[in-house]
C-alpha cells in the first residue's frame, strides 16, 4: 500500500532549484574571466595531460574576448550565489537538518560500502535513512566547497583589502588556482550527481520537487511478509488511514 | 482498491501537480529574467560605457558596499627586492603614441580647476622625496607580476604642492599628453600612502614602453588603473571619464 514520507523541506528544495541556474551563471561568467588568463593545465614530467581549455573549448562556447562582461556578470550573481548558500544553511542549523546531513563517525568507512555498491561491486547496501554515507559526505564536501568558492573568490576580488583571506588562502596566485579547482569540482560532482539521480529514480527525483516520497508499506506494521494478500489481515485495529 | 488508497493517490497526483507546476511557472520566470538580462540594452556612452545598464547599475552599488571595507591603513603587501621580475610584463600601449610626443618637452599638468593650472617638470618631481615599492601588481586580466617601481607618493606630492583642498573633492583624473588613455580614481584609493607617481623601475629610469617620463603605480587598483605617461592631473567631485570603464569594465576596479 502506497504511503507519503515527507522527504525533502520546501527551503531545501527551494535552495538547491535556485542554486542551480546561478551555479550555472557563475561557472559560465568564470569562463569568460579566466579565457583571459587561462594558464592553467594538469602537468606531470613535461607531460601536459589536460589543458584548461583547448583554443576549441573557448570557441564552442563562444567564451573568448568576454572579460568585461564576465566579470560583470559574475560580480552580480555572487551576491545571489552567497545569500542563496547562506539561506541554506541557516535553514539547516535551524531545523536540525543538519543531523542527517553532516557525516557521522561510521560514515566514511559506510561510504566505501556504498561505492562499491553502485559499481556493482557489492550487493548489499548499509543503511539509507535521507542520506546514505556517500550522500552526507558528497553533500557535506558541496556546500564547505561552495563556501570554499566564496572565500578564494573575496581572497582575489579584494586581496588588499582582505589581505588576511588571502593569506589563508595561501596567497594571491594559490587562492585563483583553488578558485578555479572548487569549479571544476562542481562539475566533476554535477556529473556524477545526474547520473546517480538517474539510476535513483523518479521517486527520488521527485522528493527534491514535490518534497514527498511514496512508499509502499504494509496496511499493518509487522506484517510485511503479507502485504500482497490483503485478505489475510485478520487485525481489525489496524490503522484507519 | 479502497476508499484509503485511492485518498493516497489523489494526494499524490495533487501533490506532485502543483509543485511541477510551480516549478516549470517559476523556471519559465526565471529563464525570462536571464533573456531580460543577457538582451538588457547597453548604457549609453558617458563617463562609462558598453555594458548592460542594469549590469552597470549593479557594478556601482556593489563598488559602494566594497567601499566600506577600504582602509588606507590596509597596505599591499611589499616584497625583497630580489623578488621583482627583471623582465617586466608589458600589456598595453595605448596612449603611447610617438607622434606628437617629444620626451625632452614633457610637462605635468596638475589643473587645481578649470582655471587654476600649475606645469611641473621632472626635475621637479624628482626633487621630491623618493619612495620605493616592490608589490604584486595585478592584471584585471588574471595575471600578476612582483615589480619594483619607485617615484614620489601622490600624498607626497600633494602635501609639496599644497593640494589639500583639491583633496576634498571626490575624484582624481588623470590622463596621458594625447588624452587617449585617462583613468578616474576615488581620492580614497588616490591617496593610499602606497600611491606612486612613478619614474624608475628596477633603479632605472623608466621606459617608453613603460610610461616614461612619469606613470601612476596604484596598487590598490587592478593595472587597468594605472596609467602609463602621465599629461595632467586633474580633481572633480564627479567621476572623471576612464577608459576601459567606458569598455565595459566596472569604475572602481579596485583591490
Amino acid at each position: 500500500m502506497k504511503v507519503i514520507k515527507e522527504k525533502h523541506a520546501l527551503a531545501m528544495r527551494w535552495t538547491h532549484w535556485v542554486n542551480f541556474p546561478i551555479l550555472a551563471i557563475m561557472i559560465w561568467s568564470g569562463l569568460l574571466i579566466y579565457w583571459a588568463h587561462g594558464v592553467y593545465s594538469i602537468t606531470l614530467f613535461g607531460h601536459t595531460f589536460v589543458k584548461f581549455f583547448p583554443d576549441w573549448f573557448y570557441q564552442f562556447f563562444n567564451l573568448r574576448r568576454r572579460l568585461a562582461e564576465g566579470m560583470a556578470f559574475h560580480f552580480l550573481f555572487m551576491w545571489f550565489f552567497a545569500v542563496n548558500g547562506f539561506l541554506y544553511v541557516l535553514y539547516t542549523i535551524i531545523s536540525g537538518a543538519w543531523r542527517e546531513l553532516i557525516p557521522k563517525k561510521s560514515s566514511f568507512k559506510e561510504a566505501w560500502l556504498v561505492v562499491l555498491h553502485d559499481l556493482h561491486i557489492r550487493k548489499t547496501l548499509p543503511p539509507q535513512n535521507k542520506y546514505n554515507a556517500a550522500q552526507r559526505i558528497a553533500y557535506t564536501a558541496i556546500i564547505v566547497m561552495g563556501f570554499g568558492s566564496l572565500v578564494t573568490g573575496l581572497a582575489i576580488y579584494k586581496p588588499v583589502q582582505f589581505y588576511w583571506i588571502t593569506w589563508l588562502c595561501g596567497g594571491y596566485g594559490f587562492a585563483r588556482i583553488l578558485h578555479f579547482a572548487l569549479t571544476i569540482g562542481y562539475v566533476l560532482f554535477f556529473v556524477i550527481h545526474i547520473v546517480q539521480v538517474i539510476l535513483a529514480g523518479w521517486n527520488n527525483f521527485r522528493s527534491v520537487i514535490a518534497g514527498f516520497e511514496v512508499l509502499q508499506e504494509p496496511a499493518v506494521p509487522g506484517l510485511e511478509q503479507i502485504q500482497d494478500e490483503p485478505n489475510l489481515i485478520t487485525d481489525p485495529s489496524g490503522p484507519k488511514d | 482498491m479502497d476508499q484509503k488508497t485511492n485518498t493516497v493517490e489523489q494526494k499524490i497526483k495533487r501533490r506532485s501537480f502543483i509543485s511541477f507546476a510551480t516549478f516549470a511557472v517559476l523556471s519559465g520566470a526565471a529563464f525570462g529574467g536571464w533573456k531580460w538580462l543577457y538582451n538588457s540594452p547597453k548604457e549609453e556612452a558617458g563617463i562609462t560605457a558598453r555594458a548592460r545598464v542594469p549590469l552597470r547599475k549593479a557594478m556601482n552599488k556593489t563598488e559602494v558596499f566594497f567601499r566600506n571595507f577600504f582602509s588606507g591603513n590596509h597596505l599591499v603587501k611589499t616584497y625583497p627586492k630580489d623578488r621583482a621580475a627583471q623582465k617586466v610584463r608589458v600589456n598595453s600601449m595605448i596612449g603611447l603614441e610617438k607622434e606628437g610626443f617629444n620626451p625632452e618637452e614633457w610637462e605635468l599638468t596638475v589643473a587645481k580647476s578649470k582655471d587654476d593650472v600649475f606645469k611641473l617638470k621632472m626635475e621637479d618631481i624628482r626633487a621630491l622625496p623618493k619612495t620605493e615599492i616592490i608589490f604584486d601588481f595585478k592584471c584585471v586580466e588574471g595575471w600578476d607580476q612582483i615589480q619594483h617601481w619607485a617615484g614620489v607618493r601622490f600624498i607626497d606630492f600633494i602635501a609639496h604642492y599644497q593640494l589639500e583642498n583639491e583633496t576634498r573633492m571626490q575624484y582624481v583624473g588623470m590622463k596621458t599628453p594625447n588624452s587617449k588613455y585617462y583613468v578616474g580614481l576615488d581620492m580614497a584609493s588616490a591617496l593610499h600612502p602606497q600611491t606612486i607617481l612613478a619614474y624608475e623601475m628596477n633603479d632605472k629610469p623608466l621606459t617608453s614602453e613603460h610610461g616614461a617620463p612619469l606613470r601612476l603605480i596604484i596598487p590598490v587598483k587592478y593595472g587597468i588603473k594605472n596609467l602609463k605617461r602621465i599629461g595632467t592631473i586633474s580633481f572633480s567631485d564627479k567621476r572623471p571619464g576612464d577608459f576601459w570603464a567606458r569598455h565595459g569594465y566596472d569604475y572602481y576596479s579596485g583591490l
